[in-house]
C-alpha cells in the first residue's frame, strides 16, 4: 500500500545485466518503497526472472551497468549471502532440492544466521520446532515437512509453500517472488497468497514477478511494470493488469513507446 | 608418549623384543632371508615362518593388479626396508614444538585438550585418565572372555586359534598385495569373541595406534564364535603424519552361526599435497566370511585420505540365511585417486546382501566404485540391493561406477541404482539466498548425500566424520 511518509527501500538505476555474453537486463529503471506491492509482469524471456536473480546475486549472471541501492547501501558491494542477510529474500520459481538434509534443520540454520545478523536471539532446536510450527499453519502446511529432504519429492505447490515458509521466517524487508503462482491450483494459490498478505507490513515490500493476472486477484498490488526485452516499457497501477488479461501484451510496447524507462 | 601408558598397552613385548630391537631396521629389499629376519626376531613358531614363506613363493609368481582405474609409477618392492622395531616416535618437549598445521587439524576434529599431545607426540609425564581407562577396558574384556591383543602377542599367546583361521579367508596366495603382507607383515590386531558372548563395548585400535607407529603391513583377524558379536573401530579421525609409501594391509573377519561382526572405518591418512606429490598408497584387502548360519558381516568405511586407495571390503555369505552389508563413503580431493567398492559372493540360501556406496570426488581426483555381486547355483532365495551414488564438486573431476553382476540362480533378486549429481552454482545459490555460506552449505550438503552411510557408525564416528568432511572439502568450492 502506499502510504505517507514511507521510506525508500530499492533504487534500480539503469541496470543492465548478461548471461553467457548475451545482454538480458537492457536499463532498468524501478523504485521500491517501504509498504508497496510491485508487480513486474511480461512474456516469457522478457528479463523479469533475470532481474529476480540479479538482485539477489545469482553468480552467473554479469552486471555491466547501472546502480542499485538497497536501503541506501550499494547492492552489489554485498555477496548474495550479505543480501540475503541484510533482508532480501528471493522467492524461486524452481526451489532447489538438497536430498537428506532435513527441512527443519535448514530453516534453523537460515533463520539462526539472519537472527544472528540482527542481533537478535538464535532459537535451538526445541525452541525453532514450536516457532516453526506455528508459521506452518499460517500456510495450512502439514509439520511432517520439517522431517523431510529440503523440497526432497515435494510437489510444485507444496515447494512454494516452503518458499513462502522461508519468507515467514526471515521476516525481509524486501521480498521478492519469482514466478510464485506457476503450479499452483487454485486452493494452494489461495493459501500462499493469503499467507504473503500476512506478511506484508508498513515496513517492508514486495515484487511479485509474475505472467498472469490471476494471483494479483489475491495480492494487490500497487504498481504494475511491464517489462520486455529487458526494460520496463509501461508502469501503472493495478488496472493495468486487468487490461493485460483481456488485451495481452502485444499492445503495450506499439501504443507508448516513449514511457520506456519511466 | 607416556613411559606408563606404553608399558601397559605394549605388555606383549615385555617378553623382550622391544628393547633388545630398538634400533633395528632390516635391510631394504625382499627375500628369503628377510622373511626368516622378521620371523626369528619376532620369535614365531615354525607354521608361522611357513606361512610367511608359502606366501613370499607365491608372491614372486604374482604381478601387480593392472585392472584399477589408478596411475601410479612403478613401485620397486627392493627399495623397501621390510622391518623395522617399532620404536618410540620422536618426543617433543613441549606443545610449542608441535607443528601448527597438526594443532589447528585437531582443533577442528575436536580431539579433547589433553589427547592431543599425545597425539602430537609430546612427551607427557603420565596421562592418567588414558591409563586408567586402559586398563578398566583391558580387564572388563577379560571377564568375559574376549581376547583382544597384538597379532604377535596372539601368536605367542593364542597360537592355536591364529593358526586355524589366520589365512582363511583371505589365503596367502589371493592377490598381489595380500601376499606380500603375508609374507612380511609386522604387526596388527587379534580379536577373539567367544561363543555366545556379546562384547559389552565397541572394539577400537585407538589406544593402540596412540603406542605404536602402525607398521606399513598390518594384519587384522576378528573371530566371532557362535552367537557372539562385536563391532570393531578401525582408525582414529586424527591425521596420521606417517611417511610411509605403500600401506599394504589385510583384514579377515570370521563369522560362525548366529555371529554378528560390524567392522568401522574412518581413514584419513596422509593423502599428498594440493599437487599431488606425495601420499600413502593404501592396497588394503579387507574380507569377511559369513560362514554360519544367520551371521551377519557389516563393512562402514569413510574413506577421506591417502593418495590411492585401492580397497574391496566383501562379504562371502557362505551360510545360509547370513547378511552382508557394505556401507561406504569414499571422497577424493587434488590429485586423489579412489577405486573402492565391495563383493558380496553369495553362496548360502537366503543369503542377502546391501551395498551403498557414496562416492565424492572434487579438485582433480577420480573417485571409482568397483563391485562384484556373484550369486552362485547353490543361493538360492538370494538378494542384493545395490546403491552407487556419485557426487563432483567442481569440473575437473571424475566419477566412474563399475559394477560387476553375476547371477547363476534364477530365483535371486539382484537390484543395482546408481546416481550422478553435481554440487553446481545453483545449490550454493539457494543457500546464499537464506544467508548460508558456501563452506557451510558444502558441508550440509555433502552429509545430506552420506547420511545413509553415516547413520551406519557409531555415534562418536559419526560426528568426526561429519567434521572431516566438511575439513577435507575446505575450500574446494568458492
Amino acid at each position: 500500500m502506499i502510504r505517507e511518509g514511507s521510506r525508500i527501500l530499492l533504487e534500480v538505476r539503469g541496470l543492465r545485466a548478461v548471461v553467457n555474453g548475451i545482454e538480458i537486463l537492457k536499463g532498468i529503471d524501478l523504485t521500491v518503497r517501504s509498504g508497496e506491492v510491485h508487480a513486474i509482469m511480461g512474456t516469457n524471456g522478457s528479463g523479469k526472472s533475470t532481474f529476480a536473480k540479479v538482485l539477489a546475486g545469482h553468480s552467473a549472471y554479469q552486471v555491466t551497468g547501472g546502480s542499485v541501492l538497497f536501503e541506501g547501501r550499494d547492492l552489489f558491494d554485498l555477496s548474495p549471502e550479505e543480501r540475503a542477510r541484510a533482508g532480501v529474500f528471493l522467492a524461486f520459481q524452481y526451489p532447489i532440492e538438497i536430498p537428506g538434509v532435513a527441512n527443519s534443520h535448514f530453516l534453523r540454520l537460515a533463520y539462526n544466521t539472519v537472527q544472528a545478523q540482527r542481533g537478535k536471539e538464535e532459537l535451538d532446536p526445541l525452541e525453532f520446532e514450536d516457532f516453526v510450527r506455528d508459521k506452518m499453519k499460517l500456510l495450512e502446511m502439514n509439520p511432517e515437512f520439517l522431517d523431510r529432504g529440503v523440497n526432497e519429492g515435494f510437489s510444485g505447490g507444496e515447494k512454494k509453500r516452503n518458499e513462502i515458509l522461508q519468507m515467514a521466517l526471515l521476516e525481509p524487508r524486501l521480498a521478492i517472488l519469482d514466478e510464485t503462482d506457476s503450479g499452483l491450483d487454485i486452493d494452494a494459490l489461495r493459501i500462499v497468497t493469503t499467507g504473503v498478505n500476512k506478511l506484508s507490513t508498513a515496513d517492508n515490500a514486495i515484487i511479485l514477478v509474475t505472467h498472469y493476472q490471476r494471483m494479483l486477484n489475491y495480492i494487490v498490488p500497487d504498481f504494475v511494470h511491464v517489462m520486455r526485452a529487458g526494460q520496463i516499457i509501461k508502469t501503472g497501477g493495478k488496472e493495468l493488469a486487468l487490461d493485460l488479461e483481456t488485451r495481452g501484451y502485444d499492445w503495450v510496447g506499439a501504443e507508448q513507446p516513449a514511457m520506456a524507462g519511466a | 608418549m607416556s613411559a606408563v601408558l606404553q608399558n601397559l598397552v605394549n605388555q606383549p613385548y615385555k617378553h623382550g623384543f622391544v628393547t633388545e630391537i630398538e634400533s633395528d631396521i632390516a635391510p631394504k629389499g625382499l627375500n628369503e632371508d628377510i622373511i626368516k629376519l622378521i620371523s626369528a626376531k619376532k620369535g614365531e613358531p615354525a607354521w608361522m615362518l611357513d606361512f610367511r614363506l608359502k606366501a613370499y613363493y607365491q608372491w614372486l609368481k604374482m604381478d601387480e593388479p593392472k585392472w584399477p582405474n589408478v596411475k601410479y609409477p612403478k613401485i620397486d618392492f627392493q627399495a623397501i626396508s621390510y622391518y623395522a622395531a617399532p620404536k618410540p616416535k620422536k618426543k617433543l618437549s613441549s606443545m610449542d614444538e608441535v607443528d601448527p598445521e597438526l594443532l589447528r587439524t585437531f582443533e577442528k576434529l575436536g580431539v579433547p585438550m589433553h589427547e592431543r599431545a599425545a597425539l602430537a607426540g609430546v612427551a607427557v609425564d603420565v596421562i592418567f585418565d588414558s591409563v586408567s581407562v586402559a586398563t578398566t577396558y583391558k580387564q572388563k574384556l577379560a571377564e568375559v572372555g574376549i581376547i583382544f591383543c597384538s597379532i604377535s602377542e596372539a601368536v605367542q599367546m593364542h597360537p592355536e586359534l591364529v593358526r586355524q583361521y589366520l589365512g582363511t579367508v583371505v589365503p596367502v596366495g589371493d592377490n598381489y598385495y595380500a601376499a606380500l603382507n603375508s609374507a612380511v607383515f609386522t604387526d596388527g590386531t587379534f580379536c577373539f569373541i567367544p561363543k555366545g558372548v556379546q562384547c559389552p563395548m565397541d572394539l577400537s585400535t585407538y589406544f593402540r595406534i596412540n603406542t605404536e607407529e602402525s607398521g606399513q603391513f598390518e594384519r587384522t583377524l576378528i573371530v566371532a564364535e557362535e552367537g557372539a558379536s562385536v563391532s570393531y573401530l578401525e582408525g582414529c579421525t586424527a591425521p596420521k603424519f606417517d611417511t610411509n609409501q605403500l600401506h599394504a594391509a589385510v583384514v579377515e573377519l570370521v563369522a560362525l552361526d548366529n555371529a554378528d561382526i560390524k567392522y568401522s572405518t574412518v581413514q584419513n591418512w596422509y593423502a599428498g599435497d594440493e599437487n599431488g606429490l606425495g601420499g600413502i598408497y593404501n592396497f588394503v584387502t579387507k574380507r569377511g566370511l559369513a560362514k554360519g548360519t544367520n551371521s551377519r558381516i557389516s563393512w562402514t568405511q569413510v574413506e577421506t585420505g591417502s593418495a590411492i586407495t585401492w580397497k574391496y571390503p566383501s562379504c562371502i555369505l557362505q551360510g545360509d540365511n547370513s547378511v552382508g552389508e557394505f556401507y561406504s563413503v569414499a571422497v577424493t580431493n587434488n590429485y586423489q585417486q579412489a577405486d573402492t567398492g565391495t563383493k558380496m559372493i553369495h553362496i548360502g540360501k537366503n543369503t542377502r546382501s546391501t551395498i551403498v556406496s557414496k562416492g565424492i570426488s572434487s579438485g582433480h581426483s577420480n573417485n571409482s566404485y568397483r563391485g562384484l555381486v556373484r550369486i552362485a547355483p547353490t543361493a538360492a532365495g538370494a538378494r542384493n540391493y545395490s546403491q552407487c551414488d556419485s557426487m563432483l564438486i567442481g569440473d575437473k573431476c571424475g566419477a566412474h561406477t563399475f559394477p560387476y553382476i553375476q547371477v547363476r540362480n534364477q530365483e535371486a533378486k539382484v537390484e543395482h541404482e546408481a546416481s550422478t549429481s553435481k554440487i553446481g552454482e545453483d545449490q550454493l545459490f539457494y543457500f546464499a539466498q537464506r544467508g548460508i555460506g558456501s563452506e557451510e552449505a558444502v558441508s550440509m550438503i555433502i552429509n545430506g548425500f552420506c547420511k545413509d552411510v553415516f547413520q551406519q557408525l557409531p555415534m562418536e564416528f559419526a560426528v568426526e566424520a561429519t567434521k572431516l568432511l566438511g575439513f577435507k572439502l575446505e575450500g574446494s568450492v568458492g
